[in-house]
């Protein structure tokens, strides 16, 4: 990128972590941020205006997706993966390492890597497996695969069951100064479950997974935090047991425990699988769809500081794996594109959260828990930039997503708040040509 | 006139859809009754009976009903292993389709498949049992059963005592039974008991002796062998002592009370001989009863096609 030069002309610029909010211009230069200021002068640099009314944020980063590649091509790619992020307005994602085979081993962690590369749209962060294979029972070579490239360890699509490998890679990842991320997921509890327990699955005769499954984890993976001291991040949260069990661990100091929470599980409740549309299967997801007190303590969480990071839990899967029989189908949907208009509508348009903390849980924070570069548009860091256009009408096209695969819940949905751009590295990547 | 073009559920039917179905059974025994047990309403008319679970007993009763009204009939037993080869619901169907049947009965393990069918299918689907979700023929058929012996619903109290998680004889006759105004009450061990089944407006409880006091039906739900490893009951023998329908117990209910079981039974572990063949019980009027509700059923839905006769 040496020699190029971009001004970000107008707009309001929002950067939590430099505590600036009001009307300035950006000047990229070398692909980082090169001035913040008012009117800065072009000379000669190629010129964004940002129209009034949109925002500059520091790039979104979503550490929660699934990128299917290697392994399920047919449900994601890399390159289909990176498309659909910068299109939702996200400069940087962390994979999970459920691909096939697992990524377990620095191989398959370059392999992702160059791949991203390749693609050149997204920064790509790999997370690497807990154990081998995620199969829970021998500890993976978490050196080797940080010095790979991997942020962050975790066997996610399953939970580390076993408590003593979870307290033996929190010592070690400690260590190593990189998170261990949980799945929470008592697998006996769960069973063969595939909806909340409660009225909606009695009524359907759907099998239940009650909220405890989640949360009797996240309080034995406290512990175990609080035992070692290791850095500990909760995956998708999504029942009020453990958004209660975090805060008690935060509320007696504990700065090791972060949690996430996917858009999902703070717009929706399981009373959607019987309305329009009844067992639809776009509607299944793991963690489920939970109750009403579930949901709002998603959003009391998300408005407290309790909920470090809005994350999607971006889970592609092929049309056809989706049209069976609810029981049959895999559980999870997209949420790259769909992220930032429903946390608009939801969130910043109803006066929850201020506009600043909703860019603090898509950039600073997910870039502070996994101790990534950016989150901020102070000087000399990494010119990744959102334009955001929150009074966008936006409606939600799940044909016309980027994402090779389609399966939103949230298809036809009509929202307020948009991505206008998406710079990663001073290049503009992604530009909605309809706003 | 029924409103849906399908009967997914007991769920989707009011009051008077209801009552036109049982009253509509009624004429349909009229049949059963006659030296020639057939009428032409269905001629030319395709039905094909679906079953991805064996069910001998529905899929027998489905099948009287589809040849005393002149249907062209076909039984198709899935096996599971053809699912697991990876034909899925769909193929099965679109492979169906081809035929052009104008109704499909089906049975499926999985709650909501014969929604997914209605969805994506022209034909008319009739739920002969999803899952742990409905199964709405064999509640209508208990509510004929119970007209016939009580003249009414409304204000009967009805006890349904057994494996209340997994039942979809439940989910349909609680549905049935508080839309037509019966006093509701559901009976089993704690761990078998639904989440947020009090929600339903019902009364719950775990006492068999309270559900059965003065009770004017009870009505026995199975309790399957696999379901023993799932922690739910330590065993059949502790099962019977707590929850078996004995002769005593049934002492607790109205003189008049029947006894009713969806089948198969397993005696000596929800329902003791003597009771299951006892003065009260009305196990086999349900069988018969059976077919003249699906006779009724197949003739309300092919007369929402256009063409009754
Ligand atoms: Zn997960």
């Amino acid at each position: 990128m040496s020699g190029t030069r971009l001004l970000l002309k107008g707009g309001r610029l929002v950067d939590p972590v430099a505590g600036r909010d009001g009307e300035f211009d950006l000047l990229v230069e070398d692909g980082r941020v090169a001035r913040v200021g008012k009117l800065l002068p072009a000379d000669g640099a190629e010129v964004f205006e940002v129209k009034r009314g949109w925002i500059v944020a520091p790039g979104l980063i979503d550490i929660h997706v699934h990128l299917r590649e290697p392994g399920q091509e047919h449900k994601e790619t890399i390159a289909s993966g990176v498309r659909a992020a910068v299109a939702g307005g996200f400069t940087a994602v962390a994979c999970m390492p459920n691909t096939d085979p697992v990524n377990d081993h620095p191989g398959i962690t370059e392999l992702i890597m160059r791949r991203a590369a390749a693609a050149a749209l997204a920064r790509v962060y790999p997370i690497g497996a807990v154990s081998i294979g995620s199969k829970g029972e021998q500890m993976a070579e978490l050196g080797a695969q940080k010095a790979a490239g991997c942020v962050a360890f975790t066997d996610d699509g399953r939970p580390v069951a076993s408590a003593l490998l979870m307290r033996r890679a929190l010592e070690y990842a400690g260590m190593l100064g990189v998170p261990i991320v949980n799945h929470c997921e008592d697998p006996s509890l769960k069973g063969d479950g595939v909806a909340h327990e409660g009225l909606v699955a009695s009524r359907l005769g759907l099998r239940g997974i009650p909220g405890v499954a989640e949360s009797i984890m996240v309080d034995r993976d406290v512990a175990l935090a609080e035992l070692t001291g290791g850095p500990y991040h909760v995956c998708h949260m999504s029942a009020y047991q453990s958004l209660r069990a975090v805060r008690a661990a935060k509320d007696r100091g504990m700065t090791n425990v972060s949690c996430e929470v996917a858009p999902h599980h703070f717009v929706l409740t399981d009373e959607a699988l019987e309305a329009p549309v009844r067992y639809d299967t776009n509607l299944k997801m793991n963690p489920p769809l939970r109750g009403t007190a579930d949901r709002d303590a998603m959003l009391d969480g998300i408005a407290d500081g309790t909920v470090d990071v809005i994350a999607t839990d971006h889970a592609p899967h092929h049309a056809d794996e989706k049209l069976v029989e609810f029981d049959n189908a895999p559980f999870g949907i997209v949420g790259l594109e769909t992220c930032v208009p429903l946390v608009f509508e939801r969130l910043v348009h109803t006066g929850r959260i201020t506009l600043a903390r909703a860019i603090a849980l898509l950039s600073a924070n997910p870039a502070r828990v996994f101790r990534l570069p950016g989150g901020t548009l102070a000087p000399d860091a990494a010119a990744d930039i959102t334009v955001l256009a929150p009074d966008a009408p936006v409606t939600i096209r799940a044909a016309a997503l980027a994402s090779k695969s389609k399966n939103t819940p949230f298809d036809g949905w009509q929202l307020r708040g948009g991505v206008a751009a998406t710079i990663v590295g001073g290049r503009i990547v992604y530009r909605n040509e309809g706003l | 006139m029924l409103k849906s073009r399908h009967l997914l559920g007991i769920a989707d039917l009011g009051p008077d859809e209801i009552a036109l179905i049982l009253d509509t059974a009624e004429a349909m025994t009229e049949i059963a009754a006659r030296p020639i047990k057939k009428v032409p309403t269905l001629r030319g008319r395709t039905v094909v009976n679906l079953f991805f679970e064996p069910s001998t007993r529905t899929r027998t009763s489905f099948e009287v009903a589809e040849k005393r009204l002149s249907a062209d009939t076909l039984s198709i037993a899935v096996a599971q292993s053809s699912v697991t080869k990876g034909e899925t619901l769909l193929d099965t169907v679109r492979n169906l389709e081809a035929m052009a049947p104008d109704m499909i009965v089906m049975r499926h393990a999985c709650s909501g498949a014969p929604h997914l069918l209605a969805r994506l299918c022209r034909s008319v689907i009739i739920n002969a049992g999803d899952g742990m979700h409905e199964h709405p023929t064999q509640a209508l058929l208990d509510a004929f059963t119970i007209r016939e012996h009580k003249r009414r619903l409304d204000g009967l109290k009805v006890a349904i005592v057994g494996d209340l998680l997994h039942s979809r004889v439940l989910r349909s006759n609680v549905q049935l039974l508080n839309t037509m105004g019966a006093d509701v009450w559901a009976c089993g061990p704690a761990t078998l008991i639904p989440a947020d089944l009090a929600r339903f407006g019902i009364t719950v409880t775990t006492s068999i002796e309270r559900a059965v006091a003065d009770a004017d039906v009870v009505m026995m739900l199975r309790i399957q062998h696999e379901r023993m490893h799932g922690h739910f009951i330590p065993s059949t023998r502790e099962y019977y002592a707590l929850f078996g329908l004995t002769p005593e117990r049934l002492g607790r209910a109205k003189p008049d009370v029947i006894i009713m079981h969806p089948g198969p039974m397993n005696r000596g572990v929800e329902i003791d001989s003597e009771v299951a063949d006892g003065p009260h019980s009305v196990i086999l009027a349900q069988v018969t009863n059976g077919v003249a509700v699906r006779m009724a059923v197949l003739y309300l839905l092919a007369g929402q096609e256009g063409e009754a006769d």
